[in-house]
């Protein structure tokens, strides 16, 4: 069941969160905005991938099943 | 309207025709009265959109005929907003050709069941457009009623989500996807977004079949297509050609080669402004394709960087703002080649440009839509083709002798909300 | 008993005060990217989040210790119902309002993936009418709050809310409307400027 990250980049205003609760997956540019990697979710950082998710301040970050 | 030499005429005849003229030609529209039927001829021909992004045609029809049978209502949009500023063909189809395009869109409502038909148009309706619909009217053609929607004159408002946010009475602005258009679209609906042209070959395609539609053009990429054609003199031609035709064939044109402007042709731009720069000679063996609607030859006489930063400040003002890597990204793109196509530059801009554009991902594929990363595609193969004239740029020389602009751009920039409607 | 029920009830009663005057401002925090020094970024939304059940967690026991005294009749339900108790009836009508809205809040956060956004957003901004509301119900039904220094951090939570808010309108007044922002990149590469 391979899960990827993904951002709606419209909600998303780069408050960062994610970033620091997912730094293998996902970077900030020099602007602030996510850098997602577009792999699927490897199943060990499958709980920091929901709690990232989750703790998105613009519900910008879902993980979609592939 | 003169054609070129072994370019078949299809969609467009010599001069606009009306109801009469096109019944006469090509009787009426053939309902099948079996949807599924006419998306199998239409998978069999290979068609594919017309409207830049070349995606097979059956299989967006067959989605949101799937969709429809789930939901009960579906929506069909035929889609002429033309946003390219360098494009005229969907303008020049719909004012010669009408009924090809409106019966192309009730065949498409009937093959996917549609309860709503739309005709999204980028300048108010022309007389032939009205005309059109008021003959068809009048004789009972029309399966569904179409309501006409003028886009705003923004280069994203062609773009299916803008479109369908537009149609809901939102801004032409782009929507996030999913859900796709297809499962959920205007008021809620599965919707069909179709170019104008598209829909033209589909009621040909309707008539004479899949085979007759293979006879032209690639196996990939079947059948003819129309494109907006700029000579080295600056004049735009709209042209039907077959897929696979070699841009040097098209330039055999006498219309369009422009012999007597004098000098050669350094580059041309093949797909508009979201599309690719190729360099003289090789671009002449360049062939067409469905991503090709666009083609600009650019005169050895003008300055490349310089149009290619006109063009680049032009696509950052039609941001829509609403992505971070979209908003940031392409205005300082488009400030840093305007810095390379002065006189002199800093090492740093250069450096800049090449990471914002580069293949690192920092702007492209990472928007709503695909406005940065055709923005991205378009100055990548600038600083390639234009690579010596940055170099001279940098050392205060332009080697053009003609610094009037070239490419055709729209004034201004959107600043206030109702611009976007 | 009851003595020791209206203790209670007076005690988690100002606690939760000083709580939801921290989910307020953290909540502002949040939404300005703000960050608390020495903390990372995703402690702010955490903290506000978790202060904020932590905040429910005091007023259950300030209701329930104030319902289980019995110097005074106050029904359970006037708890959520306001303005159904006889005693006290205002105050602790606006104890219930504040409370009802709080629950909102947090029943639209946790199915906030399932909700319409603009539905989860208009029943957050009511925590600007939760929070004045709960801090009347404080000041008219606490004798404590009324006097001495108790008044005193009472008057400094409102001040820390009102400080608060401004800094938020203040941001929302500078706000570049979403036509404008492209012009805004455009001016700010112009003057030198470079910033987000």
């Amino acid at each position: 069941m391979a899960e990827t990250l993904r951002v709606n980049p419209i909600q998303c205003s780069g408050h960062g969160v994610c970033a620091e609760l997912l730094p293998e997956l996902v970077t900030l540019d020099e602007w602030g905005y996510p850098v997602i990697d577009p792999g699927p979710v490897p199943p060990v950082l499958d709980r920091d991938a929901r709690r990232a998710v989750s703790a998105c301040p613009a519900l910008a970050l879902r993980l979609v099943s592939r | 309207m003169t054609t070129a030499l072994n370019t078949p005429v299809r969609l467009l005849p010599a001069a606009p025709e009306d109801l009469r003229a096109h019944l006469a030609r090509y009787g009426p529209a053939p309902y099948r009265n079996q949807p599924g039927a006419l998306i199998a001829d239409v998978e069999a021909s290979g068609l594919t959109g017309r409207g830049g992004a070349a995606f097979p045609v059956h299989r967006k029809l067959a989605a949101v005929a799937r969709a429809g049978v789930r939901q009960g209502r579906t929506v069909v949009v035929a889609n002429g907003a033309e946003s390219e500023p360098a494009s005229h063909k969907d303008e020049l189809l719909l004012q010669f050709a009408p009924n090809l395009v409106l019966d192309g869109l009730q065949l498409a409502v009937e093959a996917v069941g549609a309860t709503e038909a739309h005709l999204y148009l980028h300048r108010a309706p022309g007389p032939q457009i009205l005309r059109a619909l008021a003959e068809r009217a009048a004789r009972g053609l029309d399966r569904l009623a179409v309501t006409i929607t003028q886009a705003p004159p923004r280069f994203l408002a062609g773009q299916e989500t803008a479109v369908v946010n537009r149609l809901g009475g939102g801004p032409a602005l782009p929507t996030f996807q999913p859900p796709r258009v297809s499962e959920r679209g205007l008021g809620g609906a599965p919707t069909l977004v179709q170019n104008v042209e598209t829909l033209a070959h589909l009621a040909l395609i309707a008539r004479y079949g899949p085979r007759w539609f293979r006879a032209v053009g690639t196996a990939a990429e079947p059948g003819s297509m129309l494109t907006t054609i700029y000579g080295p003199d600056g004049t735009a031609h709209v042209r039907e050609a077959a897929i696979g035709t070699p841009l040097r064939a098209l330039l055999a044109d006498g219309a369009i080669d422009g012999a007597d402007v004098g000098d050669g042709i350094q580059a041309w731009l093949v797909g508009g402004y979201h599309g690719t720069w190729l360099p003289m000679p090789g671009a002449a063996e360049r062939t067409l394709d469905g991503k090709s609607g666009v083609l600009a030859a650019l005169p050895s006489s003008r300055c490349g960087l310089t149009e290619a930063a006109r063009v680049t400040r032009y696509l950052a003002a039609e941001s829509a703002g609403q992505c971070g890597p979209c908003l940031n990204g392409l205005p300082r793109i488009a400030a840093a080649l305007a810095e390379l196509a002065g006189s002199g530059h800093r090492r740093q801009t250069l450096d800049d440009l090449k990471r914002w554009s580069g293949p690192q991902n920092l702007v492209e594929g990472r928007g709503a839509c695909h406005h940065p990363d055709g923005t991205v595609r378009f100055v990548r193969s600038a600083l390639v083709v234009f690579e010596p004239e940055i170099s001279r740029h940098a050392r205060g020389i332009c080697s053009a002798t003609d610094r009037r602009p070239f490419l055709p751009l729209p004034p201004g920039m959107p600043t206030r909300e109702e611009d976007w409607t | 008993m009851n003595t020791a029920f209206w203790y209670a009830s007076r005690a988690t009663g100002i606690v939760a005060l000083l709580l939801l005057t921290a989910v307020l401002v953290l909540g502002i925090l949040v939404n300005r990217q703000g960050r608390l020094p020495g903390l990372p970024r995703f402690a702010v939304t955490d903290l506000h989040r978790n202060l904020s059940l932590l905040s429910v967690a005091f007023i259950v026991v300030h209701v329930l210790t104030a319902v289980l005294d019995t110097y005074v009749h106050i029904p359970l339900a006037s708890a959520v119902v306001p303005f159904a108790s006889g005693y006290e009836r205002l105050w602790l009508g606006l104890g219930a309002i504040s409370l009802d809205i709080m629950l909102a809040m947090i029943v639209t956060s946790l199915l906030r993936g399932r909700l319409n956004r603009i539905l989860w957003r208009a029943v957050h901004l009511l925590a600007y009418a939760s929070w004045p509301v709960a801090f009347a119900h404080s000041i008219g039904s606490s004798k404590d709050l009324q006097q001495g220094w108790m008044l005193g951090l009472a008057v400094a939570c409102a001040m820390i809310v009102a400080a608060a808010v401004i800094w938020r309108l203040a941001h929302a007044a500078r706000q570049v409307p979403r036509a404008r922002r492209v012009a805004a990149i455009f001016a700010q590469h112009r003057t030198g400027q470079v910033t987000r």
